[in-house]
């Protein structure tokens, strides 16, 4: 990892969600002379979502446009990547990975690999997903599970504004190739007070972002929010829920999780992406693995094996909410002692 | 006429490199597919004699053991590494298709049709930035003109002025299919202007032709004055891989090709120049020896540690 860790000079901003990832770029194009920024307009324009703003301006040729040619993009940052720059490219929607999915799967993942440890590709590559409202069937996938099948490469999701900023220098800071799912709906929301210019930290790790002790609700992504409000709703009716952030969909924090389902012995998958293969079926494996000893079945909350809709209702219809994963939870809780205030 | 000599040398290096890996496959000593270039030599002797391997990064195909040779990989790293011994130069991770040794120039096969073009793109890309002077050199086979990636890799460099060079070793076969079947172009190189760069049709079967092609490419790319696609004609005297039986092949075409194979002709050039009856016969018993000796040293070489199956895959 290149020399980053020790802190510049650590200051309190309001920033929104693209804010802090622009702001975690710019560190990251300061300190490192070998970082590069590209993909489609995200120069001059300052990509579609307005993430990448103001940064052609700073570091000039160092960011730049590129064709609407992801192979390119994606092969452009596993080259350069090799030959030690550390390219973070923009894939302006994770659908459009797809196109040039041999990048990742076949390449990116192996250099490291069929080298022996001789050649490595440091590339970030920012994408964002998900569905939102008029969003087509081709820019709505949740593809968390396809990336983190991969072995290979690292697959990260921030949904707070500390880590939109944490873990983008992370990934860039990583030695291997790192996929970031950047959350769409929350780029332009409320503006956050974080910290910037801290120590970088180190990829993984997941996060309780509300303590409990009567079910473990798993989750990552679009889904966070719903779930902290889900979790708010069942404290109302008696059950103490905790609920854990995964972050990091790879590597996957497996003390974190199992930890928390340990000492709940009840717990809740809930995510964005469909149930059928999707990240938390390899969750249900590693608590079933582990051996744990649940007091209830272990319920999962995702999208059925559907494409996604356009139409507001329709993908409403089947992408989860907060008020589905309340169900859940008191699924998952029938047998707590419930005191409805 | 040394230079010639030297070419003739690392010829049948390959050349012979090739056949002792036919004959190992054939005993199992080298399992899987493999994919075997003999006929194609000149290509990768006459490029790697232009390029400045110190500096400059190939990255061929899963036909690649030729590269390999002429980048000067040590001939027992490579036995070793298809018999997936320690002394392989990827530990048997990387096998006949992934011969990856970056300390030689060698970025890496590529077993996905295309897929190192751009990666070859990104590799001149960051030559642009860090002042190495590295001009990255894309080489694959006339199939994957056909691919989008390989597009996407040439109007991509073009636009940015990158300095690559795409080498399309044009061996009339993509795959089992004459190309000829595949697109509506005879000359493959004419996609260039296409993109706004030089191309040119250069014989395959000639190295100080193709020698003399990649130095000019390399002379203009290192100059910032963008890519070029060379088209090098050869002809594949094996079949696509090992066990390949070719019955898609007109008959005559393989002895046609053998008229016209690089070391027989480079042989009567020699001979032309005065060159000793023998040199030939000379040259194939010093690599005969050397070839017989890696394979001795692969054969002896442990094989790598399972319990290292593991390792490699993150930092």
């Amino acid at each position: 990892m290149p020399e980053l860790t020790t802190p510049t000079e650590i200051r309190t901003e309001t920033l929104s969600y693209a804010e802090s990832v622009n702001a975690a770029l710019r560190r990251a194009l300061t300190d490192w002379p070998e970082a590069l920024l590209f993909g489609e307009d995200v120069a001059l324009p300052g990509g579609v979502f307005g993430v990448t703003k103001g940064l052609r301006r700073l570091f000039g040729e160092r960011v730049f446009d590129t064709p609407i040619s992801e192979s390119a993009i994606l092969g452009g940052a596993v080259g350069s990547a090799m030959m030690g720059a550390r390219p973070i490219v923009e894939i302006m929607w994770a659908d459009f990975a797809l196109v040039a999915f041999d990048q990742i799967a076949n390449q990116a993942a192996n250099v490291r690999y069929v080298s022996r440890g001789r050649l490595s590709a440091p590339l970030t590559i920012r994408t964002q997903q998900g569905s939102a409202p008029g969003a087509c069937a081709q820019h709505s996938q949740s593809l968390e599970a396809l990336f983190a099948q991969i072995p290979g490469i690292n697959v990260c999701m921030p949904v707070t504004h500390q880590d939109a900023y944490d873990l983008t220098l992370a990934a860039i800071a990583d030695d291997d190739p790192t996929v970031i799912i950047e959350n769409r709906t929350l780029y332009h929301g409320r503006k956050e007070s974080i910290l910037t210019g801290g120590p970088v930290e180190p990829i993984g790790g997941a996060a309780i972002r509300r303590p409990g002790s009567d079910v473990t609700l798993v989750t990552w992504g679009s889904m966070l929010h719903q779930a902290l409000a889900a979790a708010e709703s069942a404290a109302a009716e008696g059950i103490d829920v905790e609920v854990v952030d995964l972050r990091w969909i790879r590597p996957f924090d497996a003390d974190t999780v199992l930890g928390s389902i340990e000492r709940t012995r009840r717990v809740v998958i809930a995510h964005e992406a469909h149930t059928f293969g999707g990240f938390g079926s390899e969750i249900s494996a590693q608590v079933a693995e582990a051996g744990i000893a649940l007091r209830v079945p272990l319920v999962r909350v995702g999208t059925p094996p559907t494409r996604i809709p356009a139409a507001v209702q329709l993908a409403g219809a089947v992408v989860p909410d907060a008020s589905r994963i309340l169900d859940a939870l008191r699924r998952a809780a029938h047998d707590v002692a419930v005191t409805v205030a | 006429m040394a230079a010639l000599t030297v070419h003739l040398e690392q010829m049948v290096r390959i050349r012979q490199f090739e056949e002792k890996v036919q004959e190992l496959r054939a005993r199992e000593e080298i399992v899987g597919s493999v994919h075997l270039c003999n006929g194609q030599e000149a290509i990768y002797v006459g490029s790697c004699a232009a390029l400045d391997l110190t500096r400059d990064a190939v990255f061929p195909t899963y036909r690649g053991h030729g590269w390999a040779i002429a980048c000067g990989v040590p001939l027992v790293q490579l036995f070793g590494e298809l018999m997936g011994r320690t002394v392989g130069v990827n530990g048997g991770r990387g096998g006949s298709a992934y011969f990856t040794a970056p300390d030689y120039g060698m970025y890496g096969e590529n077993s996905i049709v295309g897929a190192g073009a751009p990666i070859a793109a990104g590799a001149a890309l960051a030559a642009t930035f860090d002042g190495s002077g590295r001009v990255a050199v894309a080489a694959f086979g006339d199939g994957a003109m056909n691919q989008g990636s390989v597009h996407e890799a040439m109007n991509f460099a073009a636009v940015r002025s990158l300095p690559v060079i795409f080498v399309v070793e044009n061996n009339s076969y993509s795959e089992l299919t004459p190309i000829a079947s595949m697109v509506r172009i005879e000359r493959l190189f004419k996609r260039a202007a296409g993109y706004g760069m030089p191309g040119a049709r250069v014989d395959g079967n000639d190295p100080e032709a193709v020698a003399s092609a990649m130095s000019q490419a390399t002379e203009r790319a290192r100059k910032g004055a963008g890519p070029v696609l060379l088209e090098m004609l050869t002809q594949r005297l094996v079949g696509h891989y090992i066990g390949d039986a070719q019955q898609y092949r007109p008959a005559g075409e393989v002895e046609a090709s053998m008229a016209a194979e690089p070391i027989g002709r480079l042989t009567r050039v020699l001979a032309g120049l005065g060159a000793s009856a023998d040199v030939l016969r000379e040259v194939e018993a010093r690599v005969s020896a050397e070839v017989a000796a890696a394979v001795a040293e692969a054969t002896a070489a442990p094989l790598t540690d399972p319990t290292s199956v593991l390792e490699h895959l993150y930092a």
